[in-house]
């Protein structure tokens, strides 16, 4: 029944540049099964929109992914060709940008666009991808998607842009659709309407999505399952309501108590002391120890393993090993008594 | 502290004038007809989605615009295109995003002391800079970097330099104009309570403008919703969370994505059909009233004035049907 389609194994991925290497992702692995939202969330310079570029190999000319494996139905497509690449994106995995101002061309019609994207990877002709690029508008939306054909980018709302991303991105049918921030540059009620559409297709189409966001309110209403990412790395791993109600990594909890929430209104709002970390220069232990009010020695020198909470849950804290530890000596000593 | 409200706008009205062809010109209601007072020491929110006029109302204010009409009394002085130089030394601004409000080639000893400058508030070069260290300290900043330029700071700490400074003139009323949602989540936290701090602290009192409804129902003692240029509602902000009664804030509120999966389960979104009309072509009466689902044939020939709903509750909505 679970049939895992893309697999992302110790991944790393760094760009070069003149003041030194920038190390963005640094050993992410997970397994997205078919149907299923995965939600990645972090905050800027977590390394989470650049996960995302480097499975669909499309980062900066700094760029490049230093090690690790991206299996796509067992095949790795870091291996690939440029050539078969082209043929991965979009046919296989597509995504949708966060803005959508920029991520159209502006000087070609939207449906230019969207039939280059029909032509190119399947082989229906100019008519065929034209019927089928009004098809996928009237899918996610739009109203009458013939005369949007003929318009340009800039006489359409920053929403209905969106539309047209995700009509770009789904109209030859992907496996996996991966959301870098799908509706951060968008207004609530427009969000809204976005995310339920998405929602929507997706049980439709039956694929797999990858959602990249810093909004917590936006994976609570479409992941199934979530990585929280802190300095290129994953901190805590698991389904929705493990990380919301039981979060076992100091940064994760630190995340949920920032966040204005309707049960804490009157409250004061914890922050997380200092500023995000610099990925020129990671520090040899835990990532998040800068900032980590229970940090220990020994979060400084060493990165922790990831540990299992539970079978849904899994964290890579010190506190936990140390949690664990301690119960499993007070067992001991009760054996030995 | 002084009876009656530090801010009273009434009737603020802000239109442009926009070319539309070669010699045609049309005209952009961006703020029409609002009223609304700020209370000594109390918080606002205003809330609203992009183009609503909600960032005009707080420039049109700091008269940044010469408003088309209306009137803004300010401390019981009326605000003028003449009384607005010494009234700035009494209400301030914080803008939105921290990389471009700061020029780059200043210090921040002199970002932060320029309004020192220009309002001539010391009177030798050490009680300068004394304030500025003890602004700096104020926000949190580390006295030590006084001599550093803006990029050295991250986005959270440039937020800081940018509320120092508006701090510098020791102002009643600061508006601030999306202060934290250039920011990460973690730092926003922190940018919030020093807003709350600032509050309890100095007694300033802020005009908070927002589209990020939780941060602003967190921050706010009270609440005003804008659709289109005109404000909708005006509440308490736990009685506007509680009982919304404009059908655009019901929906407002329904469409905020809520960071508990729980309730998410249970919550039953009003989807909002449509987007946002066009300012230049607004619709007829009511503004909402094309997205409306409970529009009638009157909302379209006159547009509702906000009255108070519960005498005394300071409840106020503009809608004919609810």
């Amino acid at each position: 029944m679970n049939e895992t389609i893309l697999q992302v194994k110790n991944l790393h991925t760094s760009f070069f540049t003149d003041s030194g290497q920038v190390m963005a992702v640094n050993g992410i692995s997970f397994n997205l099964e078919k149907g299923k939202t995965l939600g990645i969330v972090g905050e800027s310079g977590s390394g989470k929109s650049v996960t995302a570029y480097s499975i669909m190999r499309i980062l900066a000319d700094t760029g490049r992914i230093t090690g690790g494996e991206i299996l796509f139905r067992g095949e790795d497509i870091t291996k690939y060709t440029e050539r078969q690449m082209q043929k991965f994106r979009g046919k296989r995995c597509s995504i949708v940008f966060q803005d959508p101002m920029t991520s159209l061309n502006p000087v070609f019609t939207v449906g230019n666009q969207l039939m280059e994207a029909i032509m190119l990877h399947t082989d229906k002709r100019r008519g065929e991808a034209r019927e089928r690029a009004v098809e996928m508008l009237e899918l996610v939306g739009v109203n009458e998607p013939r005369k949007r054909l003929k318009q340009y980018p800039h006489e359409l709302s920053g929403g209905m842009r969106q539309r047209v991303m995700i009509a770009m991105a789904l109209a030859c049918e992907p496996d996996i659709l991966i959301a870098d921030e799908p509706t951060t540059a968008l207004d609530v009620t427009i969000q809204a309407q976005i995310l339920e559409l998405i929602q929507s297709l997706q049980k439709k189409l039956g694929m797999a999505m990858i959602l990249v966001t810093h909004d917590m309110g936006v994976i609570a209403e479409l992941c199934d399952e979530l990585i929280v990412m802190y300095g290129g790395r994953v901190c805590e791993r698991g389904t929705v309501d493990e990380i919301f109600y039981n979060p076992r990594h100091e940064y994760t909890k630190g995340l949920l108590r920032s966040i204005p929430n309707i049960n804490n209104m009157k409250e004061r709002l914890v922050p997380i002391s200092g500023t995000p970390i610099n990925l020129l220069n990671l520090p040899k232990g835990c990532a998040f120890c800068a900032r980590c009010d229970n940090a220990m020695k020994i979060c400084l020198e060493r990165l922790p393993d990831e540990i299992s909470i539970n079978e849904n849950h899994k964290a890579s804290c010190w506190l936990n090993i140390k949690d664990m530890l301690a119960a499993g000596k007070e067992v001991e000593e009760r054996a030995e008594r | 502290m002084p009876n009656g409200n530090l801010l009273e706008v009434k009737n603020l009205k802000q239109y442009f004038t926009v070319k539309t062809g070669l010699l045609k010109t049309a005209s952009l209601k961006a703020v029409d007809d609002v009223s609304f007072s700020v209370g000594y020491g109390e918080t606002l929110g205003l809330v609203g989605e992009s183009g609503c006029g909600k960032t005009t109302v707080g420039r049109s204010i700091m008269r940044l615009y010469e408003p088309t009409g209306g009137t803004v009394v300010f401390d019981g002085k009326e605000v003028t295109a003449q009384s607005i130089m010494p009234l700035r030394r009494e209400m301030q601004m914080v803008f939105q995003d921290p990389y471009s409000s700061l020029n780059p080639r200043m210090t921040v000893e002199d970002i932060i002391g320029e309004p020192l400058d220009v309002h001539k508030l010391y009177s030798s070069k050490k009680e300068r800079r004394d304030k500025i260290l003890g602004l700096m300290e104020l926000v949190g900043l580390n006295a030590e970097h006084a001599t550093r330029y803006a990029h050295e700071f991250s986005g959270g700490q440039r937020q800081r330099i940018g509320i120092a400074r508006a701090l510098a003139v020791n102002p009643k009323f600061i508006i601030c104009d999306e202060p934290v949602s250039a920011l990460d989540v973690s730092i926003q936290a922190q940018v919030i309570n020093m807003f709350e701090d600032l509050k309890e602290k100095l007694g300033v009192a802020y005009l908070f403008i927002a589209h990020d409804l939780l941060v602003v129902h967190h921050i706010s003692d009270r609440i005003a919703v804008m659709y289109l240029g005109k404000i909708v509602e005006i509440a308490p902000a736990g009685e506007l969370n509680g009982n919304p009664i404009h059908p655009y804030t019901l929906s407002l509120l329904s469409a905020v994505p809520i960071p508990d999966p729980k309730t998410v389960r249970k919550k039953n979104r009003i989807i909002l059909e449509g987007d946002v009309p066009s300012p230049m072509r607004m619709p007829s009466g009511c503004p909402f009233r094309t997205r409306c689902r409970y529009a009638t044939e009157q909302c379209a020939i006159e547009c509702p004035a906000l009255t108070e709903r519960g005498a005394g509750s300071g409840h106020m909505v503009a809608c004919w049907n609810r």
